[in-house]
């Protein structure tokens, strides 16, 4: 069994808690001088940062959420000096305006760390080539994974995302043992290395995938195709990227580094803790990040606390794989969209007047996301030349494309032909099945 | 004469065509002229009929999107390069085709043109002068 940091990883529930408590009130106190959303709804419930003595306390402060985030856009909620943050990164909000978040030199650190903690659980060694197909940019994939791997001492392939013939003519040239993308995009790697007769040329042994959900019949294909062990890591750019969890060798839940980030499950419609086991929404609290920290930030994503100490000797908390959002929000090739950022564009397209009606369909064909837009056709869209309707449905797409960051392909449908319950239309139709 | 036509939004599935044709016959509306323009998403029919405004009340109540829209109709005769004096007029005059259809007049046996054009009133005027008579739905 081997630790990146096996003091802290296997430190008694106790220390531990005893380390979360000072680190907790630390943060409460920095974030309530530096941050004004917290300030306020803190003087909102009365709270003052001394009133917080340790985790028993938690559940008193008050939750964040994404909007916040578009709110103070798009350094409003940073906790450190500019001068002090030495990254940033982003991602999509619920509408056009990207979601921003920092990192100091520390963070940066921390990050790193806890991303190698994911990968020396899985088994991955300075022995390793470590081929990062995730995306590198905004997205904290990318770089992410590529400082994990890193900091273990791994020779890192910063290939990226994209460019399938690519990447695999990239494992087989270069001897890549780790691979790390989404699972879907695994998946496909490891259906077009089938079609090649390749496999025998490969060394792969772990895989560290993550950024959607998957199943652990998508885990056993992938395994069985690629010859590789499959491991899932979570994490989200508002707490830190990949890394805030992350699965061992039991492969039986993803270990929350709980020294950085307090795990919560809460009942979505009351904001009560919820007892471990049950199912609910994630919240999580980052008690050592610097530059954009945050306190009981409401994932919506539902999952659950697996109560039972890891065989592995870690003491971390293990959190099931989420299995489900509170919101609307669908993960479309790893990437997040939310039926109001179509919204805004098709408003935008019909010149602010009424949006037109549409739904988003997704299904998964070939291991890939299909991701289809219906509008539907009104009249003072329509015009009887031919060039400007595929002009309306080419803006359209170029449209979506600017504001999700993925292609989606825009279908121009009848009025009324959209099925509507109860006179709302469905805007969504997720047939993948998981 | 510049004569209605109606052009209808026809999505790209299976019956849509039919469901038009369907409505117009069920009440009593004729189709005088048609030509269907389609991509590989959509396409566009159009129509010329006896009763355009009642047409595009049926039509529209199937849930399909129709528009009334402007068009030239213009009577040749129906001879090999019967509309190249035509469409000699309208280059030299500067004007646009946009698309066009034909089809053969009931009583007079000469073909009839159905011109979208970039400026109507001057296209028409312009084949007036050069000979040509322009023809409304009567005629077709």
């Amino acid at each position: 069994m081997a630790f990146l940091n096996e003091k802290v990883e296997t430190m008694p529930r106790e220390e531990l808690e005893k380390l979360q408590s000072e680190r907790l009130c630390n943060q409460v106190r920095r974030c309530y001088e530096n941050v004004e959303c917290f300030r306020l709804r803190m003087d909102e419930l009365g709270l003052r940062p001394e009133d917080i003595h340790g985790v028993e306390d938690l559940h008193r402060l008050p939750f964040s959420y994404k909007k916040d985030l578009r709110d103070y856009y798009p350094y409003g909620l940073f906790a450190t000096p500019l001068k002090d943050v030495v990254r940033v990164h982003a991602s999509s909000g619920t509408t056009g305006k990207r979601i921003v978040v920092g990192y100091t030199r520390n963070d940066l650190k921390l990050w790193d760390e806890c991303v190698a903690r994911v990968m020396v659980a899985a088994g991955v060694t300075a022995e390793d080539f470590v081929q990062v197909s995730f995306g590198y940019g905004f997205f904290t994939g990318g770089l992410g994974a590529h400082g994990g791997a890193e900091l273990i001492g791994a020779t890192v392939i910063p290939i990226s995302s994209g460019n399938t013939a690519n990447q695999i003519q990239t494992m087989i040239d270069f001897g890549s043992t780790v691979l790390c993308c989404t699972p879907s995009y695994a998946m496909y790697l490891a259906e077009e290395i089938e079609r090649m007769g390749v496999k025998d040329q490969l060394k792969l042994r772990v895989g560290i995938f993550g950024a959607e959900p998957w199943s652990e019949d998508m885990r056993r294909q992938i395994e069985d195709k690629l010859g590789l062990k499959a491991y899932d890591i979570y994490g989200l750019s508002e707490v830190l990227g990949p890394g805030v969890s992350g699965e061992c060798t039991e492969q039986a839940g993803m270990h929350v580094w709980e020294d950085h980030f307090l795990i919560e499950i809460i009942d979505p419609d009351t904001g009560a803790v919820l007892p471990h086991g049950e199912t609910g929404e994630l919240v999580f609290t980052s008690i050592t990040k610097e530059a954009f920290p945050v306190i009981r930030y409401r994932t919506r994503d539902i999952c659950s606390i697996i109560p039972e100490p890891c065989k592995c000797g870690r003491t971390h908390l293990r959190m099931r794989k989420p299995n489900g959002r509170t919101d609307d929000m669908l993960i479309i090739r790893g990437v997040n969209v939310f039926p109001s950022q179509i919204e805004e564009v098709l408003l935008k397209v019909s010149g602010g007047e009424i949006t037109p009606n549409y739904q988003i369909v997704v299904d998964r064909v070939n291991n890939t996301d299909t991701f289809d837009v219906n509008v539907e056709m009104s009249e003072n869209f329509f015009s009887d030349n031919i060039k400007e309707v595929e002009k309306l449905e080419r803006y359209i797409t170029e449209q979506l494309r600017s504001m999700l960051g993925i292609g989606a392909k825009v279908h121009l449908v009848n009025p009324k032909s959209i099925a509507r319950s109860e006179g709302k239309a469905k805007r969504v139709i997720d047939k993948r099945k998981i | 004469m510049i004569i209605k036509q109606l052009s209808v939004f026809l999505e790209n599935k299976k019956g849509r065509l039919f469901a038009a044709a369907d409505v117009l016959a069920k009440n009593n509306i004729n189709i005088r002229a048609l030509s269907l323009a389609d991509t590989s998403e959509f396409g566009i029919l159009r129509l010329i009929v006896d009763k355009p405004e009642e047409g595009k009340a049926v039509l529209s109540e199937t849930g399909v999107v129709v528009r009334v829209t402007n068009v030239l109709g213009v009577s040749m005769a129906d001879v090999p390069g019967g509309t190249l004096g035509a469409l000699h007029l309208l280059a030299d005059a500067g004007i646009n085709v946009e698309y066009m259809y034909a089809c053969v007049g009931q009583n007079t046996g000469k073909a009839i043109m159905v011109m979208q054009v970039s400026d109507l009133e001057v296209a028409e005027g312009v084949l007036r002068r050069g000979g040509f008579e322009t023809v409304d739905i009567d005629h077709f």
